[in-house]
C-alpha cells in the first residue's frame, strides 16, 4: 500500500529546465508545488566545483550526469519487422538524470525558432504544392505562431541570460553587420547580453562564409559575456572558455541551467518542494480516465509513494513523457498500421553532418582546447526555408555552424582522413594537427514519419517492473537527400579557407540508424502538440486532449525536429503553457481548446 | 478541481491566526519582530536545526561551553513567565529573573541603551508573536569553581554600561542618529567589530568611548571581524553608502562579497531591515573617524596584471594564484560584477592579521541564498590541494599585488589555522534552522 502525502496543487515529475519554469510560473500563481527528480540532488556546488569537475573520465566517458541504463533505458528497433533491443550502452543520444536534467549537461546553443517550422506542413504544401511532402512523412503544424510565442522567447532568454546580437528589435534594423542573423524573425527586445567573443575557428568560418556568399551571425549561446543577474534575481558569472559545458556541471556560473537560474529563486519559495531521487511510475487516474489524480513514485529507499494533486506537468526528458502517458493511458497510442492513436506519433530525431577541415602546422592556431558549448559563427541560408527546395526534392533546412565547445584531452584528438589510427605516423599527425583544424556542423531538421514512432516494448521491463519503451526508428531517403545537400552548400565554406586536407562525415544512401556514435540528445515528439485531437496528443497549450489537468511541456511536442537546437523553443513553449494555466485554466479548470 | 480553486480563493482571504483572536497590538508584535531581527536574536537562541528562539545554541568561551536559552513565551522552559520587569532586566541589565548575572556572551552591554518603548515591542513579540516550545534549557559545560556566577556580576558592574534609553548627541543627524541607535544598541555590531580587553570586554561600546569602537577584532572563531570605520587602511572608506547599504542587504555588491560569520548576519539579521535603517547603519558608520588618519586610499598597480597576461609567473605565489584564483577574481585582481569579488584594493585581504584571506581559501564561502539575492555563489575549498606553503604563497600573492599593501604569510601562520578547531566554523552551526529557510512567515503560529 503506497503511503499517500498531503496533496499539493500542482505535481511535476522531472526537474530540467521544463519542470523547473513550471515550478516557478505556478508557484508565482500561488499554488503549492512538488517537483519530483527521478534523478539525484545536483547543484553547481558540489558538483561544479572547481577544479573537480574539470574531469573528463568521470564527465564524458564515465558519464557521471548522464541515466543509468542498468535501471531504465529505451529499446530500438529499426523497423517493426525487428525485435528491438535494449539501449544499455549511451551512443547516439544522451538522456540526462539527476536535478537540472538535460538543462545542467546541455552545451548551451540558445536558438529560438525559424517561424515557418512552426507551420511545416501547410508551409510547403502552399510554396510547393501538397504532392511535394513525400508519402508516410507525417509533418504537421504545431498550432501556434512565432508572433505567439514572441513574448516568451524573450523572457526566457533573459531568465537564462543569453548572448547573442539580434537582427531588428520591434522592426529596426540593429543588427548588420554586428553579428545578426538577418534570416532571424523580428524580436521584441535585444538579447540580454552581447554576443561572446569568437574563436579563431569561428572568425575563419565567418569569413569563408561571407566569401562564398553566406551570412554569418553571432550563435546565441546561454553562455555568459559578461557577469547577469536575470529577472528572478538569479546571477550568473561570465564564461571563460574552458570548453567544460556540455556534459558538466559549469563551475563558473556562466552556462545557465536551472538549478543556476531558477532553482535559488524557488529555494525562497515556501510553496515549492523540490524531492529528488523520487522515480514517478504512472499518473492515477480516476476510473474514467478524465482526470489526473497525482503520481504514483518510489522513492530512494525504494517506498512507493503517492503523490496526490489537481494539476500534474510531465515535465520529463522527451520519451519519457511520451512512456509515462503510455503507462498511465493518457490519449491513444499511435498504431502505424492505421496511423490512428496519437501518443508515440511523430517520433524525429536531428539529422547531423560535419566537415572537419585540417590546416598547415603553422596556419591558423585554433586552440581547439578552448571553447564555449554556445559559442560560434552559423549560417541560416540553408536553414527551414529560407532557399527554394523546389528543384531539390526534399523537405526541411539545416544551419550551419562552426561551434567551437573545447575538445577535451581524452576524445579530442582528431587527424586528418588517410592517418592510421594509432603509433608513430597517428602521434605526429596529432602533434602536427590539433592545433591546426577545425570542425563544422550542419545541423539539419529531422522530420517525421509515419513509421517512426515509439510505443511499449513487450518484452523488456525496467528496474521497477514497468515496460521499457520502444523505439521504432530509421532514416529515410528525404533525410538523406537532404543531408547530401546541406554537406555540398557547406563544403563550399570549408573549400574557401584553403585547408590542407577535409574529411567529410555524412550519411550514405542506405544508411541505418546507429545507436553506437553519437549525433544529437535532440529527439522530438511522441506526445505532440496541434490543432486537431485526431493527430495530436496535446493541444496549442501543451494540455492533453483527453485528461485536462495534465500538461506535457518539452520537446515531445514537436510534430517534426528543427534546424535548431530544441531548448529555445523548449523554453519558449512552457512559459506559453505556464501563462495559459495561470491566466485561463485556473480560472475555469477543463480543456482550454475545444475540440 | 474544486479544491483547487478553493485553495485558491482561501490562499488570497488568509488572515493571521492571531487577528482571530482579540489579544495584541499587532503592530506592536510587528514592530518587535522586525527589532527581534534587528537584534539577531534568532542566531544564538536557535541550535543548529532546532525550533527558533528554543535556544540550545553552543558555545565555545575561554573557560567551557555555555549554551543559549530557550526565550519562546513556554510558560515551563522559556519565558513565558517573565514580566515586562524581567524581561527588561535580562535584556538590558544582563541579570536573569532568578537574580544571577547572565554571561555577556548576551550582549547586554550593547542592549542597555535600546528605548524603552522598543523594550515593550520585544516584550510583545517574544509574549505573543513566538510559537512557545518546550525544551529545557542545558547546564553550562563549566567545572567549578569557574562555574561560579558571582565573578559575572563583579564583571557586569565594571564593564556594563548604565542602563538608559539611547540619547543622540546634541546636533546630531536623525538619520545617523538612528543609525548610531542600531550599530551600538540592538545591532550589537561591536560584539565582533570592537577589539576586546583583558576580561573580554569590548574596549569601547560607542563612539564616544573612543578610536577602538569597531575598529576591528583578533580573529574569533576563525575571521578577523574587519575595522567599520572610515578609514582607506582597514576600514569602510572605500565604498559609497549605495554599495555599503546593498552589502548589508544582499550580501554582496559589485565587487564585495559576504563571508565568514558576517554572513549569518545578513541571512537572520539585516535583509529584513528596511532600506531606511540600512542607509542610517551606513551613514552612521561613514562618520567614524579613521583610526589611521593619514593611509592614503587605494591606489591601482598593474605591474602584476601586465606579469600575469604576458605568462610571468616569477613573483611568489603567482603559479598557484593563476592555476587557482584566476578564473574567477582574473590576472586583474578584480573579479567580475556581482558575481566573484575583486581582491585588488579589498581591505578584508590585506588585514594586519590575515587569517580571514587564509582561512576562506583553506576553506571556501558560500553566499547567503536570499530573498532579494537568491544565489548562493560558492568559492570552493583549496585546502585539500594546497601544501600550507602553497596557501602562504597565494596568500601573500593576493595581499602584495595589484598596490595591495598587506604583508607576506608564511607556511606556519597556515598551519596554525588549519590545525586549530577555530578553523571548522562553517556556520552552520549558529542558528540555520527551518526559520531561516521560511524568511517570510511569521514564524508564529504554524
Amino acid at each position: 500500500m503506497a503511503k499517500v502525502m498531503q496533496k499539493a496543487d500542482v505535481v511535476i515529475v522531472g526537474f530540467g529546465w521544463t519542470g523547473a519554469i513550471m515550478a516557478k510560473e505556478l508557484t508565482e500563481a500561488g499554488l503549492s508545488v512538488v517537483a519530483l527528480e527521478r534523478g539525484p540532488m545536483r547543484d553547481t556546488y558540489p558538483d561544479g566545483s572547481y577544479p573537480q569537475v574539470i574531469d573528463e573520465l568521470t564527465y564524458s566517458i564515465r558519464r557521471k550526469l548522464f541515466a543509468d541504463t542498468s535501471k531504465e533505458t529505451v529499446t530500438i528497433r529499426h523497423n517493426v519487422s525487428q525485435t528491438a533491443l535494449p539501449y544499455r550502452q549511451l551512443g547516439a543520444f544522451l538522456p540526462g538524470d539527476g536535478v537540472g536534467g538535460a538543462g545542467l549537461h546541455w552545451s548551451g546553443v540558445h536558438l529560438r525558432v525559424d517561424p515557418v517550422e512552426l507551420r511545416l506542413r501547410s508551409h510547403y504544401e502552399e510554396r510547393y504544392g501538397k504532392n511535394f511532402i513525400p508519402d508516410g512523412m507525417t509533418i504537421q503544424d504545431f498550432g501556434v505562431t512565432y508572433e505567439e510565442l514572441e513574448p516568451y522567447f524573450d523572457f526566457a532568454e533573459k531568465v537564462f541570460g543569453t548572448s547573442g546580437q539580434a537582427w531588428t528589435v520591434k522592426g529596426e534594423l540593429v543588427g548588420k553587420g554586428k553579428g545578426g542573423n538577418p534570416f532571424a524573425p523580428d524580436r521584441s527586445d535585444h538579447f540580454p547580453l552581447t554576443p561572446q567573443k569568437n574563436t579563431v575557428s569561428a572568425q575563419l568560418f565567418q569569413k569563408a562564409a561571407w566569401d562564398v556568399g553566406y551570412h554569418p551571425y553571432d550563435l546565441p549561446s546561454a553562455n555568459t559575456s559578461g557577469p547577469y543577474t536575470n529577472p528572478y534575481g538569479c546571477q550568473m558569472g561570465p564564461c571563460n572558455f574552458c570548453g567544460y559545458c556540455s556534459g558538466y556541471v559549469c563551475y563558473m556560473y556562466s552556462k545557465s541551467s536551472p538549478n543556476l537560474n531558477i532553482l535559488p529563486a524557488l529555494r525562497q519559495e515556501p510553496k515549492f518542494e523540490l524531492r529528488a531521487d523520487a522515480h514517478v511510475l504512472k499518473v492515477n487516474l480516476t476510473d474514467d480516465k478524465k482526470l489526473a489524480t497525482g503520481v504514483t513514485y518510489v522513492d530512494a529507499q525504494g517506498n512507493e509513494i503517492e503523490q496526490p494533486a489537481d494539476i500534474v506537468i510531465l515535465g520529463a526528458f522527451q520519451f519519457n513523457n511520451v512512456r509515462l502517458m503510455l503507462l498511465s493511458g493518457i490519449g491513444k497510442p499511435y498504431d502505424p498500421k492505421t496511423g490512428e492513436g496519437v501518443v508515440g506519433k511523430n517520433f524525429a530525431y536531428q539529422n547531423m553532418a560535419t566537415i572537419k577541415a585540417y590546416f598547415d602546422k603553422d596556419q591558423h592556431f585554433t586552440n581547439p582546447f578552448i571553447g564555449a558549448g554556445g559559442n560560434g559563427v552559423a549560417v541560416d541560408d540553408f536553414n527551414a526555408d529560407n532557399f527554394d527546395h523546389g528543384p531539390h526534392g526534399f523537405v526541411g533546412g539545416s544551419p550551419f555552424w562552426v561551434n567551437q565547445a573545447g575538445t577535451r584531452p581524452i576524445a579530442g584528438v582528431s587527424n586528418p582522413p588517410g592517418t592510421p589510427n594509432w603509433g608513430s605516423q597517428w602521434k605526429a599527425a596529432a602533434a602536427d594537427y590539433y592545433n591546426h583544424q577545425l570542425s563544422m556542423d550542419a545541423h539539419g531538421a529531422h522530420q517525421s514519419y509515419r513509421d517512426n514512432y515509439l510505443d511499449l516494448d513487450p518484452t523488456y521491463k525496467d528496474a521497477y517492473g514497468m515496460p521499457l519503451l520502444r523505439m521504432t526508428f530509421d532514416w529515410k531517403e528525404n533525410d538523406i537527400k537532404m543531408t547530401h545537400f546541406m554537406v555540398d552548400k557547406m563544403k563550399r565554406i570549408a573549400e574557401a579557407m584553403n585547408p590542407k586536407a577535409i574529411n567529410v562525415q555524412v550519411k550514405a544512401p542506405g544508411t541505418h540508424f546507429n545507436t553506437v556514435s553519437y549525433q544529437t540528445t535532440h529527439l522530438n515528439g511522441g506526445a505532440i502538440m496541434g490543432t486537431d485531437p485526431k493527430t495530436s496528443a496535446l493541444n496549442r497549450y501543451l494540455q492533453s486532449w483527453d485528461v485536462h489537468n495534465v500538461f506535457v511541456p518539452g520537446a515531445s511536442a514537436f510534430p517534426q525536429g528543427l534546424g535548431y537546437n530544441p531548448t529555445g523553443l523548449v523554453a519558449a513553449l512552457t512559459y506559453w503553457s505556464a501563462r495559459a494555466i495561470r491566466e485561463q485554466y485556473l480560472k475555469n479548470p477543463g480543456p482550454l481548446v475545444q475540440a | 478541481m474544486k479544491a483547487l480553486i478553493s485553495a485558491l480563493a482561501l490562499g488570497f482571504i488568509a488572515l493571521p491566526a492571531f487577528a482571530q483572536e482579540a489579544g495584541p497590538d499587532q503592530e506592536l508584535i510587528k514592530k518587535g519582530e522586525y527589532l527581534a531581527r534587528a537584534g539577531d536574536c534568532v542566531a544564538c537562541h536557535t541550535a543548529a536545526g532546532g525550533k527558533p528562539f528554543a535556544g540550545g545554541l553552543p558555545m565555545g568561551t575561554p573557560i567551557g561551553t555555555i549554551y543559549s536559552t530557550n526565550i519562546t513565551p513556554d510558560k515551563e522552559t522559556g519565558i513565558g513567565n517573565y514580566s515586562f520587569e524581567d524581561f527588561d532586566k535580562a535584556v538590558r541589565h544582563g541579570i536573569a529573573k532568578e537574580g544571577y548575572s547572565l554571561y555577556p556572551a548576551m550582549p547586554y552591554p550593547s542592549y542597555a541603551r535600546v528605548t524603552e518603548e522598543d523594550m515593550r515591542a520585544l516584550y510583545t513579540y517574544f509574549m505573543h508573536g513566538v510559537q512557545p516550545v518546550t525544551q529545557p534549557n542545558q547546564d553550562v559545560a563549566i567545572p567549578w569553581p569557574l562555574s561560579m556566577r558571582w565573578p559575572l556580576a563583579v564583571w557586569r558592574k565594571l564593564f556594563a554600561p548604565e542602563v538608559a534609553d539611547f540619547k543622540p548627541a546634541q546636533g546630531m543627524d536623525p538619520v545617523v542618529a538612528r543609525g548610531a541607535y542600531l550599530v551600538e544598541g540592538l545591532g550589537h555590531c561591536g560584539a565582533c567589530h570592537t577589539p576586546r580587553g583583558i576580561a573580554m570586554q569590548e574596549k569601547a561600546l560607542s563612539d564616544a568611548d573612543g578610536k577602538d569602537f569597531l575598529a576591528g577584532s583578533a580573529p574569533l572563531e576563525g575571521w578577523v571581524a574587519k575595522s567599520l570605520r572610515n578609514d582607506h587602511k582597514e576600514g569602510i572608506a572605500r565604498w559609497d553608502e549605495a554599495q555599503l547599504v546593498e552589502f548589508l542587504k544582499t550580501g554582496r555588491s559589485d565587487d564585495m562579497a559576504v563571508f565568514g560569520g558576517m554572513t549569518q548576519v545578513v541571512e537572520h539579521s539585516l535583509q529584513y531591515m528596511s532600506d531606511e535603517d540600512l542607509t542610517a547603519i551606513v551613514r552612521y558608520l561613514k562618520t567614524l573617524s579613521p583610526v589611521h588618519p593619514d593611509a592614503p586610499p587605494y591606489q591601482r598597480n598593474n605591474a602584476v596584471s601586465e606579469m600575469l597576461v604576458k605568462g610571468d609567473e616569477s613573483k611568489r605565489g603567482a603559479a598557484v594564484y593563476i592555476d587557482n584564483c584566476n578564473a574567477c577574481h582574473r590576472s586583474d585582481g578584480l573579479g567580475y560584477t556581482r558575481a566573484f569579488p575583486a581582491l585588488a584594493g579589498n581591505t578584508v585581504v590585506q588585514t594586519e592579521d590575515p587569517t580571514s584571506l587564509i582561512h576562506i581559501v583553506l576553506e571556501g564561502g558560500k553566499l547567503p541564498g536570499l530573498k532579494s539575492a537568491p544565489s548562493t555563489i560558492v568559492m570552493p575549498a583549496f585546502g585539500w590541494r594546497l601544501s600550507d606553503q602553497q596557501v602562504a604563497d597565494v596568500v601573500t600573492f593576493i595581499r602584495t599585488s595589484w598596490g595591495n599593501k598587506g604583508g607576506p604569510v608564511d607556511a606556519d601562520a597556515v598551519a596554525k589555522l588549519r590545525n586549530s578547531e577555530n578553523r571548522t566554523t562553517s556556520g552552520d552551526d549558529i542558528g540555520q534552522t527551518a526559520y531561516s529557510n521560511q524568511p517570510e512567515q511569521n514564524p508564529a503560529p504554524r
